[in-house]
């Protein structure tokens, strides 16, 4: 029977159709993949299911009954729950006031601190999902917060959960457990809706996939049924290169060195995030950085653009110790920098794209002289990276966060990659792209290396490490720990050295 | 040893003085700030409620009916910025500014259309103070307890109230979220905005009281823009207590006797140096003390449904 069912969903935003005639059925107890890529609509139709925005046109049924959804209480009443991406939790709060919130228990005249407490530990036991209801949730890891929304949903009675992306934020050792947690959800009698556009995701744990492409309804299938490539297809339209492939290859050990970390030492709140490492990228290589995150990976990344000061060690560009790095200097060097977070590090959500392609190379004579900017050149500049990248743009004067996920990160590459760097560090280049996008961001880091350009690479997902890499190096607490060509390497041995293993093994033999 | 305690005495209670209107401030921005609305315009409810007060005893010749007067200019003038703030979505900042500017020119034209008088208005009864039997006689204690203006007393009250609301109630939880991520407390069915206009009513209706208290709480008259800067010293010690209505007593008091202290000195030092002294110790405060807690993380942004 299907417990969900949303019939001929349209919804617009101006001319634009975020939904268009969408259908969409989802049969209690199984855990289905709603697959697209940005833009596609996924979210907007779980949102209008939710009841966070309403639907043009079209009708949804819960239960077999028609229903109307107003806002999202009317859906916590209906059964249904939703985990953000950007998650909805008060920071300096308790776990268990965040998840009581709007269906507090009372004593008296008071808030029941004590039997929310109460509460959550039995549904913690029950679900078998650890988590600590006094904590705040400012002290408690990425992981556990997604933990607390979905215990949230559980906590309102929610027989259907929709989860956001919601594998976008955790490590690879997370997603694994989160997966857990979701079969266990189902063998409970849950019905899961996931919204990703990982297709590795969607194969491994759904029972069924629709796709969605534009705004439109594309299909549903069945998971045993279809295959990464096809499903790739489908989403996307036309024919994609797989992964799978790889572009790495050997270096030349002639080439200069372009750039140079020597035994980097970088302490925060007393503990050493980089301790001792020391790495080299030659002209026309791509060495990728593979590791769980937070082993230095940031710090790392930070100290190669001068944004943290080493306490000891240096940094070496083309052979020459940088003095007193900084950001500004780095860059007059030739380091161009592809941030891993863009929202944070990349761009300035609220100016327009034109200035957005112009940051931190504005002091240059091309774009302001005595400090008046070059408006003509840089509306010219702004224009010409817009094509050269494929940047979907209404138009350059346009907010940047008015443009998709996959096309921000165009803005962050275009700018770094227009300069004519000779050093290039990508940092999750393609974190939170879709996969068109992926792929014009792989060919054109590609090319750049091509050119002579040393690329250094950090990146979560394994198999972009794989499929770009010409060496690897894996850093695991602070230190490189192992380092050799891409082809040495299989996921299983990454994952072992990756969390330590490989290096006690040599250090002190196991145990 | 009498004469120290007579001493001490004397300078607490005239440090209580000085923090009641200060303390009235703070809590009026505590629970404005905590539901997610700036307020700098606390200054010019006070005024409001200082003018309210004085009308409304000249014109029924009862201070107490004078002070329900000053609660609701307080709410009245509140209500503008609530309206300016939740509903238009104006920048905090501007409307409180506006409601400043807009308190100072209105008090000072009813001034002159009322009393016929640029400066001040007509004496008119004031509240007085209250001295509670056997208390007002014991050393010390007796100052701080007895022989103040019933305002005190409300104050205290008031804090109290406020402090189990905020932090031991269902609804004091809410407030607390919408302040700091009014996009949760509206994804679990919370009215974001109807706690939002309480939350701002409340904080006209205590802003009121305090402007009360400079007006009719002892005295008994309006003398133009006789705030003078308590509105704003107010969101200094709403910052100093931590957005926390206890915080905010202990900051107002801190001020007060910094202040008390000052009075005295200025005979033995240049008056200058002496006056800066309460300013320095609260700026060196909010410097040195580390730890201090972050206030709600989304004040002074309006919410907006479809933005988030």
């Amino acid at each position: 029977m299907n417990f969900v069912e949303m019939r001929d969903i349209s919804k617009y935003y101006g001319n634009v159709a975020a939904n268009s005639h969408v259908n969409f059925s989802v049969q209690k107890g199984e855990i289905h993949s709603l697959l697209g890529e940005n833009g596609a609509g996924k979210t907007t139709l779980m949102k209008i299911l939710y009841g966070m925005t309403q639907p043009d046109s079209g009708t949804i049924s819960v239960g077999g009954k028609k229903v109307r959804i107003r806002n999202p209480k009317d859906a916590i009443n209906l059964g249904i729950g939703m985990v953000h991406q950007h998650f909805m939790l008060a920071a300096p709060l308790t776990v268990a006031e965040n998840i009581v919130l709007g269906y507090e228990p009372k004593k008296g005249m008071f808030f029941d601190f004590e039997g929310a407490v109460k509460e959550i530990e039995a549904l913690s036991e029950q679900y078998g999902l650890k988590i600590d209801p006094r904590a705040k949730i400012q002290d408690i890891p990425v992981g556990q917060k997604q933990r607390v929304e979905i215990i949230k949903a559980l906590y309102r009675k929610s027989d259907l959960i929709i989860l956001d992306e919601p594998t976008a934020v955790l490590t690879a050792l997370e997603v694994q457990e989160l997966f857990g947690v979701l079969k266990g959800l189902k063998e409970a009698g849950k019905t899961i809706i996931i919204i990703t556009h990982k297709l590795k995701e969607i194969m491994q744990v759904s029972d069924r996939v629709t796709i969605l492409r534009s705004g439109e309804f594309v299909c549903t299938k069945n998971t045993a049924d279809t295959n990464p490539n096809e499903l790739a297809e489908l989403m996307v339209g036309r024919k994609v290169h797989a992964m799978e492939e790889s572009f790495g290859g050997d270096v030349d050990e002639s080439a200069p060195v372009f750039l140079e970390v020597k035994d980097a030492v970088y302490k925060e709140h007393k503990v050493k995030k980089l301790n001792g490492l020391s790495l080299k990228v030659r002209s026309g290589e791509i060495l990728g950085i593979c590791g769980v995150e937070g082993n230095g990976q940031t710090q790392l990344i930070e100290t190669v653009t001068g944004i943290i000061k080493l306490r000891h060690g240096k940094v070496l560009v083309r052979g020459e110790e940088v003095k007193d790095p900084t950001p500004l200097r780095m860059l007059n060097l030739g380091v161009a920098h592809i941030p891993e977070d863009r929202a944070s590090r990349g761009l300035i959500k609220d100016f327009p794209i034109r200035e957005n392609t112009i940051l931190g190379y504005h002091r240059r004579r091309q774009f302001s002289r005595r400090g008046v900017l070059n408006i003509r050149e840089m509306n010219r500049y702004a224009q010409e990276m817009v094509e050269n990248f494929g940047i979907k743009v209404g138009s350059i004067y346009d907010p940047v966060s008015s443009l998709s996920g996959g096309n921000q990160q165009k803005v962050v590459i275009g700018r770094a990659l227009s300069q004519n760097p000779d050093i290039i560090i990508a940092a999750q280049p393609t974190r939170g792209v879709d996969i068109g996008a992926i792929e014009y961001i792989h060919e054109k880091l590609i090319e750049m290396k091509k050119q002579g350009k040393a690329i250094l690479l950090i990146s979560a997902e394994i198999d972009e490490l794989m499929a770009l890499s010409d060496n690897i190096a894996v850093i695991f607490g602070g230190q490189i720990v192992a380092q050799g060509k891409a082809s040495e390497f299989d996921e299983r041995r990454l994952g072992m050295l990756m969390t330590g293993y490989g290096k006690e093994e040599k250090e002190h033999g196991s145990h | 040893m009498t004469e120290f305690l007579a001493g001490l005495g004397t300078l607490l209670s005239g440090a209580i003085r000085i923090a009641i209107p200060i303390c009235f401030g703070a809590l009026a921005c505590t629970i404005c700030e905590r539901g997610g609305i700036v307020n700098i315009g606390v200054e010019g409810m006070m005024l409001a409620g200082s003018f309210g007060g004085v009308l409304g005893s000249y014109l029924t010749g009862s201070a107490w009916v004078g002070l329900l007067f000053a609660i609701l200019a307080g709410v009245l003038f509140a209500a503008i910025h609530a309206v300016l703030t939740i509903k238009y979505k104006t920048g905090h900042i501007i409307s409180g500014l506006g409601i400043n500017l807009l308190a100072s020119g209105l008090t000072t034209v009813l001034l002159v259309s009322l009393w016929d008088n640029r400066g001040k208005s007509d004496a008119v009864a004031s509240l007085g103070t209250i001295n509670i039997p056997v208390l007002k006689d014991i050393p010390v204690l007796g100052d701080i307890l007895s022989g103040h203006s019933p305002l005190f007393y409300i104050l205290i009250v008031i804090g109290v109230v406020m402090w189990i609301v905020l932090y031991k109630t269902v609804f004091g939880l809410r407030v607390r979220v919408v302040g700091e991520n009014p996009q949760t407390a509206d994804s679990v069915g919370i009215n974001v905005t109807a706690i939002q206009y309480i939350c701002v009513l409340a904080c006209g209706a205590i802003a009121g009281l305090g402007g009360a208290y400079l007006s009719i709480g002892d005295i008994g008259l309006f003398s133009r823009d006789m705030v003078a800067g308590r509105g704003y010293i107010a969101m200094a010690v709403t910052i100093f207590g931590g957005w926390n209505p206890i915080g905010a007593f202990g900051g107002s008091l801190l001020f007060g006797v910094a202040q008390s202290i000052q009075f005295r000195l200025q005979e033995v030092a240049p008056v200058q140096i002496i006056q800066m002294l309460p300013y320095i110790l609260t700026i060196l405060v909010l410097i040195l003390v580390k730890n201090r807690p972050k206030g709600p993380a989304a004040a002074g942004k309006s919410f907006d449904r479809e933005a988030g």
